[in-house]
């Protein structure tokens, strides 16, 4: 397993550099996270962009998670901060990726902003800021994306119903668009389950 | 003497030149581009959250919908990303079905690409030319899906069935006469394999026709010859994937630099662009026709050959066959199940990504050990690229807009998801 030693070695190599920053690192399915302290995300990107051994060119992705539910339905809470600030970077030089992870308190969801590191952070952001209400310190232009017009609330969030609070219509008389509350009923055809492992076995 | 103010334009959402539904607030300066802010969204259908109400199965169908003109890359990625957490090692004649569909999906999707993008230039004949063969491959989806679009053929486990042994045929009709239907089944007499290694033969003459048209031709280099052009540096600070980045000289696919399914075993090449402008995205395209060509004949070759499965055995994520379920009670308990609850998937996060016709298509998947996924996050490629149309535009003439659109291959169904 080659693949895991490289993992090791980046992972040891992140643990030197900027130890102080990481709560804790993980190498799952051949996949290595990094937990970071939230206050220091923009200092560790910096470093890993510029330093030789990580040359993290490109940011592939950023993602917000809303922790709300998680393995509700096993009876357990989830004891973290609700929101988790996914970040997938990509070095094209040295053939590595690295998953980088933030949680944010639901109270004060703010996060750095690494646009002046990475220019694709610009829409990953403001979708993130856009779904789930996260916020980035020191984005220029931090503006909804995905969603309409004009749309309140975050309909990521794991409270936000799938159908939405409000739908939109063309009324005749007033001879314009209206929106009116949702009269779409909630449904669930297959229930949330989990299920031990070697269930059924 | 009067005031000089800049020209706020507003360009789509219904324009040809748009590529579905673009919003673009173009700031002018006289015909001069100053500010490009395209406004997405206008297609946004919530896929992710769809998909965190939905058993992992039924969700493969929602992925076709992404970037609906490369659909079983879209699936593919999805399907990695569950196969990774679940542990599940695809049949090795289901990997090679997987790559031939991945490749004749990246010929689809850069047909229609260089259709749209010709017709955006002024290159009419382009879009009936390509849509020609587009045709073909088409069928190809037919025959093994049933669907030529929106096919939900890849499956946690493999693919859905093993490739047809006979290519269905044309039946005469108050259109086609016997003898135009005769013509028109030369090459479907034998089974799907015989009609695409028929296709491969006739393609690589096809792009010399694409390129007798465009490559020399003056008037499409002079719209498409240093309009965009964006340096190694900036293309992977912006995001960049696929041939938008191999265009600006970076020698990055993911096929070969991280190996999926059997790329590892196939003998192709990658292209790469020298000055990062329109122009080089366009060859390097056209030079990953030839490249998927090959890799599609190397794949018939060893499918002819090499026979098996091409599902796993395991009836916890894999459906049973039907003459089981008749005699077999377990059959029809795992049939039951699975249909009425789905599989669960082992908590934990994992990201697969494809190289996907556009650039690098990743699903990040984070699961609570539930039958749904607990977030699915959808990296699409476009979105990166749209994201840096006011990097690329700003500068150019108006006119030129059209051609960085058509050089991005934008599909609003991944970029607004």
């Amino acid at each position: 397993m080659k693949n895991i030693e490289r993992l090791q070695t980046l992972k040891r190599r992140i643990g030197e550099a900027v130890g102080n920053a990481v709560k804790a690192s993980s190498i799952e399915l051949g996949e290595l996270t990094v937990d970071l302290k939230v206050e220091t995300l923009h200092d560790t990107c910096k470093k890993l962009i510029t330093d030789e051994n990580f040359a993290f060119d490109t940011l592939i992705d950023v993602c917000a998670v809303d922790y709300l539910h998680y393995r509700q339905e096993a009876g357990e809470t989830w004891d973290k901060p609700r929101f988790a600030v996914v970040y997938h970077l990509l070095s094209t030089s040295r053939n590595q990726r690295l998953r980088l992870r933030v949680f944010v308190e639901e109270s004060s969801p703010m996060v750095d902003s690494v646009i002046d590191i990475w220019k694709s952070a610009d829409w990953f952001e403001r979708e993130a800021f856009d779904l789930y209400g996260v916020l980035f310190k020191g984005h220029p232009d931090l503006r909804r994306i995905l969603t309409d017009y004009g749309f309140v609330g975050h309909p990521f969030r794991k409270d936000f119903p799938i159908s939405g609070y409000v739908e939109m219509r063309y009324d005749e008389e007033k001879g314009r668009v209206v929106y009116q509350p949702v009269s779409i009923e909630p449904r669930v055809l297959v229930p949330r389950v989990i299920r031990e492992e070697g269930y059924g076995a | 003497m009067p005031e000089i103010r800049n020209y706020t334009m507003n360009f789509g959402p219904q324009h040809p030149a748009a590529h579905g539904v673009l919003r673009l607030v173009l700031e002018l300066d006289g015909e001069v581009i100053q500010r490009a802010d395209p406004h997405i969204g206008l297609l946004h259908r919530a896929t992710e959250k769809l998909a965190e109400t939905k058993p992992y199965n039924q969700s493969i169908g929602y992925m076709d919908r992404l970037d609906y003109v490369s659909m079983m890359s879209n699936e593919h990625a999805y399907v990695l990303a569950i196969e990774k957490m679940l542990g599940v090692e695809v049949p090795l004649r289901a990997q090679y079905i997987r790559v031939m569909f991945d490749e004749i999906t990246r010929i689809l999707n850069h047909l229609l690409w260089l259709a749209g993008h010709g017709l955006d230039i002024g290159a009419m004949t382009m879009f009936l030319y390509c849509f020609r063969e587009r045709e073909d491959l088409m069928d190809v989806y037919e025959a093994v899906s049933g669907a030529r679009l929106h096919a939900t053929y890849y499956r946690p486990g493999g693919v859905y069935r093993d490739l047809p042994d006979r290519m269905p045929q044309y039946e005469p009709s108050k259109w086609h006469n016997q003898k135009a239907v005769d013509r028109m089944n030369e090459n479907r007499q034998g089974s799907l394999l015989d009609f695409i290694w028929d296709f491969t033969e006739r393609f690589p003459a096809h792009v010399d026709e694409y390129e007798t048209l465009l490559t020399d031709n003056r008037i499409w280099k002079q719209r498409t010859v240093d309009i965009g052009i964006v340096s190694p540096e900036r293309a992977r600070n912006l995001g960049f994937t696929g041939p938008m980045l191999r265009g600006s000289g970076v020698e990055w696919d993911l096929r070969k630099k991280q190996p999926y399914e059997v790329y590892d075993r196939l003998d192709f090449d990658i292209p790469v662009g020298t000055n990062g402008d329109t122009y080089d995205r366009y060859l390097v395209r056209i030079e990953e026709f030839r490249q998927s060509n090959r890799i599609i004949r190397q794949c018939v070759e060893w499918l002819r050959n090499n026979h098996g499965a091409v599902m796993v055995e395991d009836h916890k994520i894999v459906p049973p066959d039907r003459k089981s379920m008749k005699h077999d009670m377990e059959a029809l308990i795992h049939h039951f199940k699975l249909f009425t609850e789905g599989f669960c998937v082992p908590e934990g996060q994992a990201y697969a990504a494809v190289e996907h016709p556009k650039g690098e298509f990743g699903i990040y998947l984070v699961s609570d050990g539930a039958n749904k996924p607990y977030r699915v996050k959808i990296r699409a490629p476009g979105f990166a690229h749209l994201s840096a149309m006011d990097e690329m535009s700003s500068g150019h003439m108006l006119a030129d807009v059209v051609a960085i659109i058509g050089t991005q291959d934008i599909v609003f169904g991944e970029v607004d998801r």
